[in-house]
């Protein structure tokens, strides 16, 4: 399930929900990515979407990750506005029958969310304000993949 | 007849994020129209990673635009 939300949400509320009620998945892995604070540096981070196209974007994601690994399953929660240091921004949690797809289904969803989800960032701070590029890192993330053959 | 939308650092750049009603025949059209108005916005919209959706799907080189289309100009994404 994919959803973009402006409400704050709980990682640990939305694993339990995701793991309930599964009796042949043997294998759930999850990310959760904080807002930092940046020592001070950020008091707010404000993620704008494209709505309808960014799910959709996230959804062909989804299908990628869908057709490379072996997944019984997958949830997407992305916060959009307003976030404060501390707060998640994503969560991503993926179910396998063994672990390897689980972990790598989860690495390779991040990366793709990364820098090819139709997300901008800005950071609000004491110095005023600055829109955050993908770092020359996340270029190298996804970079992976393409190397990498599937399972 | 066009509606354009700029996300991102391309919407403070311009000071808006979306204009309706404006007549262009093609994305190459739009994009020297708006160069016209305002050349940094028009450099920006051409610059290193910028995308554009016509009708919310990506599309690359110049483009013929529908009656009331919906134009998005896409600077590098940044999520998570």
């Amino acid at each position: 399930m994919i959803t973009l939300t402006e409400e704050p949400f709980d990682p640990g509320a939305l694993l339990s929900e995701f793991s309930k009620g599964r009796s042949e998945v043997g294998a759930v892995a999850t990310f959760t990515g904080l807002a930092r604070a940046e020592a001070g540096g950020t008091t707010i981070l404000e993620l704008e979407a494209y709505p309808g196209f960014t799910e959709a974007a996230i959804g062909q994601i989804a299908d990628e990750a869908r057709a490379r690994f072996e997944l019984d399953d997958l949830m997407i929660r992305h916060r959009i506005g307003k976030i404060a240091p501390g707060e998640a921004i994503v969560f991503v949690a993926t179910a396998a029958r063994h672990r390897r797809a689980a972990f790598e289904a989860c690495d390779f969803l991040m990366d793709y969310l990364k820098s090819r989800a139709p997300f901008w960032k800005k950071a609000h701070g004491p110095d005023g304000e600055h829109w955050i590029e993908p770092r020359a890192e996340d270029h190298r993330d996804i970079a992976r993949w393409d190397e990498e053959t599937p399972q | 007849m066009a509606r354009v939308l700029l996300f991102g650092p391309l919407r403070d750049l311009a000071g808006w994020r979306e204009r309706d009603g404006i007549e262009a025949a093609s994305i190459g059209a739009l994009k020297a129209l708006l160069a016209k108005e305002d050349a940094r916005l028009g450099a920006a919209l051409s610059g290193p990673g910028v995308q554009v959706a016509l009708d919310q799907a990506i599309v690359r080189g110049d483009q013929p635009i529908g009656p009331r289309a919906e134009v998005a100009f896409l600077p590098p994404m940044s999520g998570g």
